[in-house]
């Protein structure tokens, strides 16, 4: 979330799109509720009617993956009708930059692309530069060239008409969202935009949400209170979790995985350290190296040094252009490259898609280790359905581990509030912390590794791994501390502006990121986090202090919110170029002529009127301002509507690629494809339920959530019941060409067809919480059905819309 | 860790108002209600710790009541001081302590299930720890990539996948991550991307 949790409150117009909010993150849909009794609209925008519909002010049906068509229309409806705010668009975005002049898009393809690689090339999707290698601007926005025209040209095809026939939305209900969301343009107005898996669920699912970023910048939404863009996250800890980067591409903090080209440090920091000539841009990630050196300070400690680049060769290197996601991963062990796995806290074989192709590829692991709190059915696979255990060669460990209560820690919740716990009672028998199981682990294959050595063996022997405690057990404020950062050396810090020199002894606490160096004098394993403590050792997520000064419901002395305690991202964007705020009865941050007041600013500097010291507000992007034009993606720097994968529809009613260009196509002989075909003639999306969570792994061992969600169901909208004659409460089957899933039919008025490009098209739905372990009569795994591809940027899989039958049995 | 008692006491009241009113009508409320007061009398001699919710990323804060003479959990509910949930709760946060060692469900043992077995077997830490070490150490050097195809140096080892984990705490999850590395991992993923 770039705003947070209680920060809901403060909106004027709310859009749920992509989230059943009431269902999946009731305690959010309180704040959600308290904007609405003081006036807000609320808007939900989904295939189903859900009780998030139900306590909204209007609910707006769609086809599963038409939200870019959708909100496409909404851009064009903003230009159409001069909704935008400009003097926000002029000053704050890339809007008045010059695209080079060999870009351009055709017929659903932009300038670059290379079929055979189902890549682009992305040296046209560039801004001219003046002189000094500043990107040139036209600040009237009416250059050709500009970001604002192109982008105004790509939407105007997104007409009111092409828009309802692709989503199956009547134009009424089209125009009523535009209008009321597009209000949200005044300089005083504030809207928001809350999705969950709805929206990364797709193969277009980061420009799903890149649609809308562009909507909160035209309408200057960004930066402010009751705005941004804010994802309700489905686990306790994925906002940590993603911090922390458990993910091939980043090292914690967002660092950037090396790749095999960059075959030197100083290559590497060159390739990730931006450059900006221009001097209102404060491009904070010309601060990288201080981050990347102190990182691999915490890995290494006194073996990383200057003689040896910190260790950067020790570090594994990707292959340029390859991805290793958890679907590329089952895709090499489908194949036998992968002989051992780690499986902690979660259950895979039930949550990735393609589950049949995931658990025979389990099987030809030499071992697999699992780490959790229950059983489930990732680590009983040897024994699943249809599997003889005398024939499966893997060695496998279920390895017991404590409860979230049992432990003590932090946890980030998706508003980056960290917030401290305690450890209530012992775990029962043999359990312990998942992170003490780990840190032995590695202790052990350390130790093996000092006796045997063995290839790269220096990375681990040197690893600095000292994070268990007299008794043996994990010392989580150390490795709390070492997360935070420490200096390795006694260092003095000047403070120009404040005309202090203060001295840090060595091994004390770094007080913020700001003071992180790359000459190997700080240590610091996830610098987003540093500032979590203070100098004087306060663990800031501890904080229980109530205190709510500016009224917006900040609470900046509850826990600590990184990055320093910052409540809402880009608040520099609230304010005009004076640092006046634009709405003066929200008041987020205001510059009263020598400092910032309110929130924590995204750095201290003047606003941008100053041109002398002033910086512009967008402070980590290179050039300072927001990214209507976004090179970075993969797909391309406006997004487009492609149809899902498999799709109701032989062409695509945009362009003649039918399919996002930049996806990966995966190979195998289990995945297999039927789209626009009539033996699956039915859109299939997939959702959890209130009582239960993501694969039911915890939840299903519960009497009491069980009971009252028991078992798999697909609701089927009662015109297509009549059609194929089924009945509530019979026991039918979905099929997908991957798979089938017996369970009960749920006939219901909350899916509708849709008229799609001239033809009825039905929806189905289905819960992904069940699994074939327990309880043994629930049904299987929803995944069965489900295709393995993904989002062309993240390769988040495509859950939310493919193409099924129902069947009576 | 304590905390203040205010806000806790103000929901205890409230369940309480609620029960007696509804005592006026049969006598099945009124056990309840009795039970309801045996219970807070027990919460008011508990040992209060906090947590935080782990289920979805909302962050609800929730109060564990802990029997000081046996040290075990025996009620969880919402922190009325929490600023987001105000002590409310969803359905699981609310069943919470359905996760505590009162779920019969729960792992307590290390398990081992052999090559081509049938069962698990129960074994001990050391056990567990020298196999897996072994395994790690043996499968890590016989895939071990020094350099690529171009020659590159890229230090990689491509026959290990580490998957997990984003209900574990921020600690672990850096553990993890520096654990990955360390074996020189590239299959590292967790349910972020799901």
């Amino acid at each position: 979330m770039t705003n947070h949790y209680c920060d809901l409150k403060n909106a004027d117009v709310i859009l749920i799109m992509g989230s059943n909010a009431a269902e999946h993150h009731p305690i959010a849909f309180k704040w959600i509720l308290r904007a609405k009794e003081k006036g807000a609209k609320i808007i939900h925008v989904d295939p189903r009617y859900t009780r998030t519909s139900a306590r909204c002010d209007f609910h707006v049906p769609l086809r599963s993956g038409t939200d870019i068509a959708f909100l496409g229309g909404m851009i064009n409806y903003i230009f159409e009708n001069d909704k935008y705010f400009k003097e926000y668009v002029v000053n704050y975005t890339n809007a008045s930059f010059i695209v080079d002049s060999g870009f351009h898009f055709k017929d659903g393809l932009f300038s670059g692309y290379d079929a055979k690689k189902r890549k682009y090339n992305k040296d046209t999707w560039t801004f001219d530069k003046d002189g000094r290698g500043i990107p040139r601007r036209d600040m009237s926005l009416s250059h050709p060239r500009s970001v604002f025209q192109l982008l105004k040209k790509h939407y105007s095809r997104y007409t009111l008409d092409k828009v309802s026939s692709i989503t199956g939305v009547s134009k009424e209900n089209l125009l009523k969202v535009y209008e009321i969301y597009a209000s949200t343009g005044a300089p005083d107005k504030a809207g928001t935009e809350c999705y969950a898996l709805g929206w990364t669920h797709h193969t277009v699912g980061s420009q799903n949400i890149r649609t809308m970023a562009i909507i909160q910048l035209l309408l200057g939404n960004m930066g402010i209170a009751g705005g941004g863009i804010n994802a309700l996250r489905g686990e306790p800890n994925v906002q940590g979790s993603t911090d922390h980067c458990i993910l091939y591409g980043n090292l914690p903090g967002y660092l950037k995985m090396p790749v095999a080209s960059l075959g030197s440090l100083d290559k590497y920091l060159k390739k990730c350290t931006p450059v900006s000539n221009d001097p209102q841009s404060a491009n904070y990630y010309s601060n990288y190296p201080n981050f990347f050196v102190s990182f691999l300070k915490s890995l290494w400690g006194d073996k990383a040094n200057n003689a040896n680049n910190f260790g950067y060769d020790w570090l594994p290197k990707l292959e340029d252009g390859k991805a290793y996601s958890t679907m590329h991963l089952f895709d090499a062990m489908y194949a036998g490259s992968v002989k051992g796995f780690f499986a902690i806290g979660a259950d895979p074989a039930v949550s990735t898609p393609n589950s049949n192709k995931v658990r025979k590829a389990l099987e030809n692991l030499d071992w697999l280790v699992g780490e959790n709190i229950f059983n489930n059915e990732t680590y009983e696979f040897w024994r699943g359905p249809g599997v003889d255990p005398a024939k499966i060669k893997t060695e496998c460990f279920l390895l017991p581990a404590s409860a979230s209560m049992e432990k003590e820690g932090s946890q980030s919740n998706s508003g980056r509030w960290v917030q401290w716990k305690y450890k209530a009672a012992q775990a029962p028998g043999d359990a312990i912390p998942v992170g003490e199981i780990e840190i032995k682990i590695l202790a052990a294959v350390k130790k093996l590794y000092e006796k045997e050595g063995g290839p790269n063996a220096e990375a681990i022997v040197n690893m600095k791994w000292d994070y268990l405690d007299g008794k043996g057990s994990m010392d989580v404020l150390k490795l709390a501390h070492h997360i935070n950062g420490r200096f390795t050396q006694d260092t003095v810090i000047e403070d120009k502006a404040k005309k202090t020199s203060t001295l840090f002894k060595k091994g004390s606490l770094v007080p913020t990121f700001g003071m992180l160096k790359a000459d190997g004098s700080t240590a610091c394993g996830n610098w987003i986090m540093s500032g979590s403590f203070g100098a004087d050792g306060e663990n800031k997520m501890m904080r229980r202090g109530k205190e709510d000064p500016t009224g917006l419901g900040l609470f900046p002395d509850w826990s600590f919110a990184w990055p320093v305690n910052r409540r809402i991202i880009y608040n520099r964007a609230s304010c005009d170029v004076y640092g006046k705020p634009y709405n003066p009865n929200r008041k987020l941050l205001e510059w009263t002529g020598d400092k910032w007041v309110g929130d924590v600013p995204d750095g201290p500097w003047p606003p941008m009127a100053d041109k002398a010291k002033g910086k512009y507000p967008f402070i980590m992007k290179q050039d300072g301002v927001a990214s209507l034009f976004g090179p970075a993606m993969a797909e391309g720097p406006f997004p487009e509507h492609y149809e899902p994968l498999e799709s109701p529809l032989e062409k695509n009613p945009m362009s003649s690629q039918r399919n996002n260009p930049a996806i990966e196509i995966f190979k195998s002989d289990m995945d297999k494809v039927a789209s626009a075909s009539k033996d699956f003639p039915y859109v299939c999306t997939t959702y959890s339920c209130t009582e239960h969570w993501c694969t039911g792994a915890l939840t299903r061992w519960q009497a009491w959530l069980l009971e009252a969600m028991p078992e798999l169901y697909v609701e089927i909208g009662d015109e297509l019941a009549k059609e194929l004659k089924i009945k509530n409460g019979e026991r039918i089957k979905v099929t997908s060409i991957r798979g089938e899933a017996p369970c009960v039919a749920m006939v219901t008025k909350r899916f509708k067809p849709f008229q799609v490009e001239g033809k009825t098209v039905h929806q189905v739905g289905m819960p992904f919480n069940y699994g074939w372990l327990f309880p043994k009569d629930g049904g299987d795994s929803t995944n069965v059905l489900t295709p393995t591809v993904g989002c062309a940027n993240t390769f988040c899989p495509e859950y939310k819309a493919f193409m099924v039958n129902v069947e009576k049995l | 860790m304590q905390i203040t008692r205010r806000g806790f006491l103000t929901l205890s009241g409230a369940v309480g108002g609620g029960v007696a009113l509804s005592g006026l009508v049969n006598l099945m409320p009124t056990r309840a209600y009795a039970d309801e007061l045996g219970k807070m009398n027990r919460i008011k001699a508990a040992k209060q710790v906090i947590t935080t919710c782990c289920y979805c990323s909302v962050g609800c804060g929730l109060i564990c009541s802990v029997d000081k003479a046996t040290g075990k959990i025996f009620n969880i509910e919402g922190d009325a001081d929490h600023p987001i949930n105000e002590g409310s709760l969803c359905a699981k946060g609310a069943g919470l302590f359905d996760l505590t060692e009162a779920n019969k469900h729960r792992l307590t043992k290390v398990l081992y299930r052999k090559p081509y077995g049938t069962e698990w077997e129960e074994k001990d830490w050391d056990f567990a720890l020298s196999r897996i070490a072994r395994l790690v150490k043996d499968t890590r050097d016989k895939g071990f990539v020094k350099r690529n195809a171009k020659g590159e140096l890229v230090n990689r080892c491509e026959t290990i996948g580490h998957y997990g984990s984003s209900n574990v705490d921020n600690e672990e999850c850096w553990i993890m991550s520096a654990k990955s590395r360390a074996l020189g991992l590239v299959y590292i993923d967790h349910q972020a991307r799901v």
